[in-house]
């Protein structure tokens, strides 16, 4: 029985009961060429921007053995980063992509990369990890040309092996990693002026890499954040209140603190427990709660969400400025749609694991946002930043709902009072509950026509979900297009695949179907002459041939219906065309089939960007069909997967992607715009099934 | 109160002092350091839990310890022999069938029980065989080829 991983395995992975700085300086030491220490290494990483311009030793490191050791800030959620970025650092080495370790998401150890999110890691750490390597391999080429006396471009680099072909001089790597001048030269900035290895010449960026450590995750050796151990940890629970906005009036903690073995910590809002098992910990805190007493606030349902959302905007709603011009156009129309919360859920809960020592504070966790999580941790614990460690082994989902600390905050605070490393993992119900949501939506679109079925006039407002997706991607001479707050949303509201342009994407392209039918043309026809965005218009274009648009639009059959929808986000594009089958009453609404084309630049791993469009039209499919958290009284009325059904093996549709591989065009990230089409699509397929046009998700909710 | 129950785990004898309402999964993850097994929802609605007791598929969330008392309790960490993979996990490997891999545990032992009570689900049936097992980063196109591949591959076992 395996219980102890590997402290720094060959794929980068740490453990909590091995990557203390000590043995991380004693892994350095036995297999790292640059022999800098644990601090020198922090030093090299504040020194570090997020342009990729601190040394290049903040960035890589070289070891004797022949392995190269490359460090970032990104984490591993299952999107890919792991493997994209070790592609990049690959690249431009000139090694196999196997010759790497990657290291990610560790406060003191990786460059702050920024947050793992916005589609970021292609368009900005690829490039910055790709200049670290590529200046890496200059200083190499140098150092070699220097101590052959000939001329740098005369050398050859292949498979991490220098070559001069003239006189047949060669060095590898593992033995340049011995040369002490190297330490020194990878102190050198990474510049501007490094040339990055252009797309036709490209070996291994372009490829399919599979994940590095996918075999530890199906062996079940991978340590999640949750699977972290360190000696003499307890578990860790908190009080919740039964209710948002209640707050506590009075507790007995004797109960709980008479349970052998278990700590108590009331302090200010905060009540927690910590014990020797979850078990323990379970037990606690029922006997804390029993004795709870609360008052509880007021706070909005979720029946009356969208007239909250509306009453609550920040400085009012703003109105149409065109209605002189609608009063004159051909055509117009005006609708309002809306967008519940939904949550992230994915299938790894928070966690976090906290550990005080000498070193200061500790945390294991799963975050997409490890130094913002630090900052959060600095700021409730008055740390300085070389106190407070944040380190992410790879977890299980984030979706944009992992980017803060609190289960960490929880457990350092049961740590501190405990005296004792307290690992805490959110239960489902406190994910469903107590974890921010996508944000729900009030948008209010209207639109004017000339008489050949040309937008005239655009009026956009979406209140509540953000300005992601808020531009039409389509020709409109005039156009006014605001993002409203609301002052007082009922639930944490935060990130999430794609964010507000899931929100902006379904109003607006289910309008469009509107719009078309107004003048009297087809939805795709309607959209390409409203169109001009070429990249937009190619993949609109390709997903209605693939499926077959024109013969399947004029097709009348009850009960079953085609739709479609494109948009554009981050830089990359998408359209989707679908068929569904249903009931007039919309309860047993079937998506049967999904044609998806996207395009985001040169692909950097076509494999992996398919996984991610796989899962993002999977994801997709969730908030159309069924999900929307339902609240009353304030309590959350569905906070598990038996009342709150995401996509499930029965939910499948038969899918076609296609991928438009632009290898003339920058790469740009594609784990979130591929779901923006999916819920329109849908939707638009209702009314051509049932003659139902759809204002709001999810679908079973019209 | 604690108490001591005796099961087999992995193959192994083991002895533990605790609770017996103790779910399984905790006694797995916290006793015996097997932290392959994941928790996802505490109410045998995800799946990630899933366990083999004496080859049937099992949430160990929902399964207080003292029920397997004497039986033989698979985890995944067990599956593989002699640092071989086990056929299901070649499959999920090969097909890609993860993407952050916190599902993957539940569903290689929901399979490889299929595999070891000489069960062969039909292609067309696997789906609704895996409705109980949930995944959220989509990974499910793959899970489905991994599990066809696999079913293909194995002969099947006379019980």
């Amino acid at each position: 029985m395996k219980t102890n991983a590997t402290p720094l395995s060959p794929t980068g992975q740490h453990s909590a009961e091995g990557l203390t700085r000590r043995r991380f300086v004693q892994v350095l030491g036995a297999g790292l060429l640059v022999s800098v220490t644990g601090p020198a290494l922090a030093q090299n990483r504040r020194r570090s921007s997020r342009g990729g311009g601190g040394p290049i030793a903040a960035r890589i490191h070289l070891g004797a053995d022949g392995r190269i050791t490359v460090l970032t800030g990104k984490i591993e959620a299952g999107q890919g980063a792991r493997a994209e970025i070790t592609q990049a650092a690959a690249e431009e080495l000139r090694v196999a992509p196997e010759a790497i370790d990657l290291i990610m998401g560790d406060t003191r150890l990786t460059p702050d990369d920024g947050i793992t999110a916005g589609s970021r890691t292609t368009p900005s750490t690829l490039p910055a990890v790709r200049r670290g390597a590529a200046a890496a391999r200059e200083v190499l080429v140098e150092m070699a040309a220097r101590e052959w006396g000939v001329d740098p471009p005369a050398i050859e680099v292949a498979d991490g092996r220098l070559k001069h072909a003239a006189s047949g001089r060669s060095v590898t790597y593992a033995e340049l990693a011995g040369r002490p001048s190297l330490a020194k030269a990878f102190q050198r900035p990474v510049g501007d002026g490094v040339t990055l290895t252009p797309v036709k010449s490209w070996r291994v960026m372009g490829q399919n890499f599979p994940r590095p450590n996918a075999r530890a995750l199906v062996t079940g050796e991978h340590r999640f954040p949750f699977d972290q151990v360190r000696p003499g940890m307890l578990y860790g629970k908190v009080l919740r209140p039964p209710a948002y906005r209640a707050r506590l009036v009075s507790v007995d903690l004797a109960p709980a603190r008479a349970i052998e073995g278990v700590v108590v910590v009331w302090d200010g809002d905060f009540v927690g427990v910590a014990a020797p098992t979850t078990h323990q910990a379970r037990k606690a805190l029922a006997a804390i709660e029993a004795t709870a007493r609360w008052e509880i606030l007021p706070h909005p349902s979720s029946r009356e969400l969208f007239e909250h959302l509306r009453t609550t905007a920040r400085g009012g709603v703003p109105s149409n400025p065109f209605a002189g011009e609608f009063a004159q156009a051909a055509q117009s129309l005006e609708r309002t749609y809306h967008v519940p919360y939904v949550q992230h859920a994915p299938m790894e809960p928070r966690a976090a694991l906290a550990e005080w020592s000498d070193d200061g504070l500790t945390v294991w966790m799963g975050t997409q946002n490890p130094f913002g999580c630090q900052r959060e941790l600095r700021r409730v614990f008055d740390l300085p930043a070389d106190r407070v460690r944040v380190v992410v082994p790879d977890f299980g989902g984030g979706f944009g709902g992992k980017h803060t600390a609190e289960a960490a905050i929880e457990a350092a605070r049961l740590a501190q009072a405990a005296g004792r490393p307290v690992i805490r993992q959110w239960t489902r119900e406190e994910e469903f509950t107590w974890a921010y949501f996508r944000p729900a939506a009030v948008i209010d679109v209207a639109g004017a026509l000339d008489a050949q079925g040309r937008l005239t006039h655009w009026h956009f407002v979406s209140i509540n979900p953000g300005g992601a997706g808020l531009a039409t991607p389509y020709r409109a001479p005039q156009r006014h297009e605001r993002a409203v707050a609301s002052q007082d949303p009922p639930l944490r509201q935060g990130s999430y695949r794609a964010l507000g342009a899931t929100a902006n994407n379904f109003a607006r392209e289910c309008f469009m179907d509107e719009l078309a039918a107004l003048a009297g043309m087809d939805p795709l026809a309607f959209r390409l002459a409203n169109l001009e965005e070429p990249r937009l218009r190619a993949v609109l274009i390709e997903a209605a041939r693939r499926f077959g648009w024109e013969e399947k639009a004029r097709r009348r059959e009850p009960g079953v219906g085609v739709g479609l929808a494109c948009g554009t986000e981050k830089g990359s594009f998408v359209a989707a065309c679908v068929e569904i089958e249903t009931d007039p009453s919309l309860r047993q609404l079937r998506v049967r089939r999904v044609c998806e084309v996207f395009e985001c630049g040169a692909v950097v791993n076509p494999d992996n960007l398919r996984a991610q469009i796989q899962g993002a039209i999977i994801m997709g499919l969730g908030p159309v069909l069924r999900e929307a958290m339902r609240f009353a009284g304030g309590r959350m009325g569905n906070a598990s997967f038996e009342r709150y059904r995401v996509p499930r093996f029965s939910d499948l549709p038969e899918l076609d992607i296609h991928v438009l591989d632009r290898r003339d065009l920058p790469s740009v990230g594609g784990g979130e715009t591929p779901i923006i089409a999916v819920a329109p699509a849908v939707a638009n397929a209702v009314y051509h099934a049932v003659g139902r046009r759809i204002h709001a998700l999810p679908v079973s909710a019209a | 109160m604690k108490t001591s129950v005796r099961l087999v785990v992995n193959g192994r004898q083991v002895t533990v002092e605790t609770e017996p309402d103790r779910p399984l999964l905790e006694v797995l993850r916290e006793d015996l350091g097997l932290t392959g097994t994941k928790y996802g929802c505490g109410e045998g609605s995800c799946g990630a839990c899933t366990v083999l007791v004496d080859d049937r598929s099992t949430h160990a969330c929902l399964t207080p310890v003292a029920d397997v008392a004497g039986k033989s309790v698979l985890t995944i960490e067990g599956l593989g022999a002699d640092g071989r993979l086990h056929p299901v996990q070649e499959a999920f490997l090969a097909a890609r069938a993860h993407q952050c891999g916190y599902c993957t545990p539940g569903m290689i032992m929901e399979i490889a029980g299929w595999l070891r009570r000489g069960e062969r689900p039909r292609p067309e049936e696997i789906p609704a065989r895996l409705e109980g097992h949930l995944c959220r980063c989509g990974s499910h196109y793959r899970i489905l080829e991994a599990a066809r591949r696999v079913l293909a591959s194995q002969p099947v076992r006379q019980p």
